[in-house]
């Protein structure tokens, strides 16, 4: 795909982003701080610094397009438009969640939302996103089908065997890999020779990019015109998006791994507060807008952490509800 | 209800004829499955001309994205019937089985599910010398799996009729064809019928031992039980024909009738689904029983090459009759093995 020079998104679409990335850090905060401090237990994978790609991805795609994601999901699923209180309620476990306690940070999903699946399981959810791409090319729907994963997913076989079909049948799949330079805690220059992410699309005869998936601006200029791309019937399109994974793999990482020079340096180009800059000099916001919008995200993700802790546990009753549709005779 | 005389792959070709020709949402995809190949040994022959390649499908040997692809379009409320040529070949895409299809209804808490059928095949038994990769018996692994269904067909008419359950229920189920059964013939519905997971078949009446069978074992099962009958005893032969769920009120009943047990499969002795059976059997039944349960497996060795070592391999009708006679004969000698 060639890269266009392109001119700003929208005023409104930037002001979207920023609000879905600030939400994004705050939600990530709170989490991270509860877990640590022992408010709360839970297994949680933090995506603070990767808020960029998946505000653009969520202002880029229609509320009726399908989204999949992974373990560390939830900023995607806030960009989706996933409510938090349900999201927090997922990573809890507690009995207000819409999995009522069955699924956890790991496997939450919102179809209200557009959000078919986050998966466990490294690189499997792209197989799963060509059959909903299939069932809306089956269906003739316009909808259009993205999924999102790491780096390391690139290396499994899901990836090619699933990226391979896309290709065969034309699907209207976006790829967007999230490359945060490390897969768990190995760095990607220790598993896989590819320079560039993005070229194995060429193995699969469809295009592949490369953008800065910090820059809020330049992911969603990209991912609209793959997204657009797919809606017209012109078949997938492997956007990677250049990122930095702050907090480790999991809570509690020790990020022995990352040497230091690399983290202060990720966290120096902060995509945050340096989209703040950009909005504030290009006079898209005010100073009042930007402290009003960060204000309303930390009060909005309180507001849904205090609903969660208060909120009951499952009962255990309710643990054989929903192994299956028909349980005749099924083993207990 | 009209029937004709035709092959267990005539029977399931016509299943998914129907089934195809029921309901738009439902489609098959796997490899070489469409005409002119009609499937590796010719179930789906016909279909692709029938319905079109978009609903009968070829893929790429791609089986993590076949099983991957059937759960995606099951989520959006289409009933894949995915193909996996061989059993041998699964492990290749078992996570979308296992950490997929089998959980969505619970990790969503019935928001989702991906109701898909997979069909496969076991050439196990075959004696064609497939060996080690083409030619196992694995049913056993995936009873280990809640939220999955588990079928396995050992008549024209029971392929049929699972088949059409299999693919309209709600949960997801692997369908497990056996290869040298494919040709074996029988009376088939001819219109769409379908027949309850969960539901054995009592094959056949006796009052001394129940053997209990499913897939290649029931011919064997029978040709034993003829033996047994022309030495005066007097078997009760079950079909399961589905291993999850088993119908163990059908089981249980028969054998507080026999109060003797023999469990017969071309899967592993060892941790089979005989283990299952006769735990279950002693558990519920104990103080009736009049000997301890029997089971006849396959050995604990990879399916070898040549058909002298493969017939060693699986159980013989020899080592039914053996077994039901270890029943028979008290309990001191039915301890020995």
């Amino acid at each position: 795909m060639e890269m266009r020079p392109s001119s700003p998104p929208p005023a409104a679409v930037r002001r979207r982003m920023y609000e879905l990335m600030t939400l994004m850090k705050a939600a990530d905060d709170r989490m991270t701080k509860g877990i640590t401090t022992g408010e709360f237990i839970a297994v949680y994978f933090p995506h603070r610094g990767q808020e960029a790609t998946a505000a653009a991805l969520g202002a880029a795609l229609r509320p009726t397009d399908q989204l999949v994601t992974t373990y560390r999901g939830v900023h995607d699923h806030i960009g989706k438009g996933v409510p938090l209180v349900d999201l927090f309620a997922e990573i809890l476990g507690k009995d207000i969640a819409p999995g009522r306690g069955k699924a956890g940070t790991m496997h939450i999903a919102s179809p209200q939302a557009g959000v078919m699946l986050s998966t466990g399981i490294v690189g499997a959810g792209i197989p799963v996103a060509v059959g909903l791409a299939l069932a809306a090319q089956l269906e003739k729907a316009d909808r259009v089908v993205a999924v999102t994963f790491g780096d390391g997913a690139t290396n499994t076989g899901a990836f090619h065997e699933a990226a391979n079909m896309a290709a065969v049948w034309n699907l209207p799949l976006v790829l967007v890999c999230q490359n945060n330079l490390y897969g768990e805690k190995t760095p990607i220059g220790m598993t896989m020779k590819t320079k560039q992410i993005a070229d194995r699309a060429r193995a699969y005869e469809f295009p592949g990019v490369r953008v800065n998936g910090n820059d809020p601006d330049e992911a969603y200029a990209t991912l609209s015109e793959a997204i657009e791309r797919a809606r017209a019937g012109e078949g997938p399109t492997l956007v990677e998006c250049m990122t930095f994974r702050f907090r480790g793999h999991s809570i509690g990482d020790d990020m022995v791994y990352i040497p230091k020079e690399q983290l202060a340096d990720a966290e120096a180009k902060d995509p945050i507060p340096t989209y703040r800059a950009r909005l504030l000099s290009s006079g898209v916001c005010t100073e009042e807008e930007l402290s009003s919008i960060e204000a309303t995200a930390l009060n909005t993700v309180e507001e849904a952490v205090k609903t969660v802790v208060d909120a009951p546990l499952p009962s255990p009753e309710s643990l054989m509800a929903h192994v299956y549709a028909n349980p005749d005779k099924a083993p207990v | 209800m009209q029937e004709r005389e035709m092959t267990m792959l005539e029977a399931l070709n016509l299943a998914l004829d129907q089934a195809l020709a029921r309901d738009e949402r439902v489609f098959l995809l796997g490899e070489d499955i469409a005409d002119p190949a009609g499937g590796i040994v010719g179930v789906t022959q016909g279909l692709s001309t029938k319905y079109g390649h978009d609903r009968v499908r070829d893929t790429p040997i791609s089986e993590a994205a076949i099983l991957g692809a059937a759960v995606g379009a099951g989520l959006q409320g289409f009933r894949a019937v995915a193909e996996i040529m061989f059993i041998d070949l699964i492990p290749i895409a078992l996570d979308q089985i296992l950490n997929h299809a089998a959980k969505m209804r619970f990790m969503t808490s019935g928001r989702l599910s991906s109701p898909i059928t997979i069909r496969t095949a076991t050439l196990g038994g075959m004696g064609m010398g497939t060996g080690a990769t083409h030619g196992q018996t694995l049913e056993a692994w995936f009873m280990h799996i809640p939220g999955l269904k588990v079928a396995v067909p050992a008549t024209p008419a029971d392929a049929k009729g699972l088949l059409t359950t299999a693919i309209f229920d709600d949960d997801p189920v692997l369908f497990i064809e056996t290869g040298a059964l494919l040709g074996t013939r029988g009376a088939v519905p001819v219109d769409e019928f379908s027949i309850p997971f969960g539901q054995a078949e009592v094959v056949r009446s006796g009052n001394d031992v129940t053997i209990i069978t499913y897939g290649l074992g029931r011919p064997q099962v029978l040709a034993a039980a003829d033996t047994l009958a022309g030495e005066g005893v007097s078997d009760e032969v079950i079909d399961l024909r589905t291993l999850l769920p088993i119908d163990f009120p059908t089981v249980l009943e028969s054998v507080a009738k026999t109060r003797r047990a023999v469990i017969v499969h071309y899967a592993t002795r060892f941790a089979g689904p005989g283990a299952e059976l006769a735990a279950t059997i002693t558990e519920e039944l104990f103080s009736q029983l009049a000997a301890p349960v029997a089971r006849v497996g396959a050995k604990f060795a990879p399916i070898p090459q040549a058909s002298s070592l493969e017939a060693e391999v699986f159980p013989s009708v020899a080592a039914v009759v053996e077994a039901a006679h270890r029943t028979m004969s008290g309990t001191a000698e039915a301890l020995v093995r």
